[in-house]
């Protein structure tokens, strides 16, 4: 079964050529880490978001990969260099068939 | 009496073979012990391969006193220029007590201009956690933070 869920972007939608831009990427998810056990002392399994990428013009410039150690809601800040007016696709993909996309414009001077 | 004596001078020979090995031992112990636990130890030991680890251009940042160990804000920053010929590859996040030492793996190339992550973690304990560093020249670099956690992430209750 598909599953997805909110995500959210942050960066600035204008920069010039060759700037140093700030992106802010954080998924709604519970990262349920797989260590925790509910109160039949049943083990809840492990669902969490295993990967992350984010492309710029289609070139893939950043990608991480996440791990029960990462806390719910995962959130992460990367930096990237304006070359180009274009958008910047986010991806992320996980357990259960977990997938969420999200794309943003920029406008480059 | 002479096969006596040989034996003997083998005995030592041993002997001696296995008390300079206990100290070279604890000469490397130093670099071995970088890591408390072993899991921690074999998870540096993946990523690392057969390379040296060097100590220096990473900068990690966590708060020294963790209330919480359930969103504990981590920002990790490696020195280094981000050019085609050098730039940082990669950057791994170990925390030695949690029960997955793995926590965060980040893949840059040198369109990222800048080596500086930011993200969200769990920690267990308190305990040490390790920033990894992998320069595009193949060379590792790490460096680590000891915390103190007071409420841990993985004991409360769904």
């Amino acid at each position: 079964m598909s599953k997805t869920s909110r995500t959210v972007i942050t960066m600035p939608d204008k920069a010039k050529r060759g700037e140093i831009i700030e992106i802010r990427a954080i998924a709604q998810h519970d990262m349920e880490t797989g260590f925790r056990y509910d109160q039949t002392g049943k083990r809840i399994p492990r669902d969490i978001i295993r990967n992350f990428t984010c492309s710029y013009g289609g070139v893939e410039v950043f990608k991480a990969d996440f791990y029960p150690g990462v806390g719910a809601n995962p959130m992460v800040i990367f930096t990237t260099i304006a070359t180009e007016s274009g958008t910047l696709q986010f991806e992320w993909t996980g357990d259960d068939g977990y997938e969420a996309l999200n794309q943003a414009q920029i406008t480059v001077t | 009496m002479s096969a006596i004596q040989t034996k003997k001078n083998v005995g030592r020979r041993d002997w001696l073979t296995q008390a300079l090995l206990l100290g070279v031992s604890f000469c490397l112990q130093p670099l071995l012990a970088l890591a408390k636990k072993p899991e921690a130890l074999e998870a540096i030991q993946k990523i690392i391969g057969s390379n040296a680890l060097n100590e220096g251009k990473v900068k990690l940042v966590l708060p020294p006193l963790i209330e919480n160990g359930n969103l504990v804000v981590l920002k990790v920053g490696v020195d280094n220029p981000m050019t085609e010929q050098n730039y940082v590859k990669a950057i791994h996040i170990i925390a030695e007590g949690n029960p997955l030492p793995n926590v965060f793996s980040a893949y840059l190339t040198p369109r990222s201009g800048t080596a500086n992550i930011t993200t969200r973690v769990r920690l267990a304990e308190s305990q040490k956690v390790w920033a990894i560093a992998q320069l595009s020249d193949g060379s590792f670099w790490q460096s680590s933070v000891q915390t103190m956690v007071t409420t841990s992430a993985c004991t409360e209750e769904p």
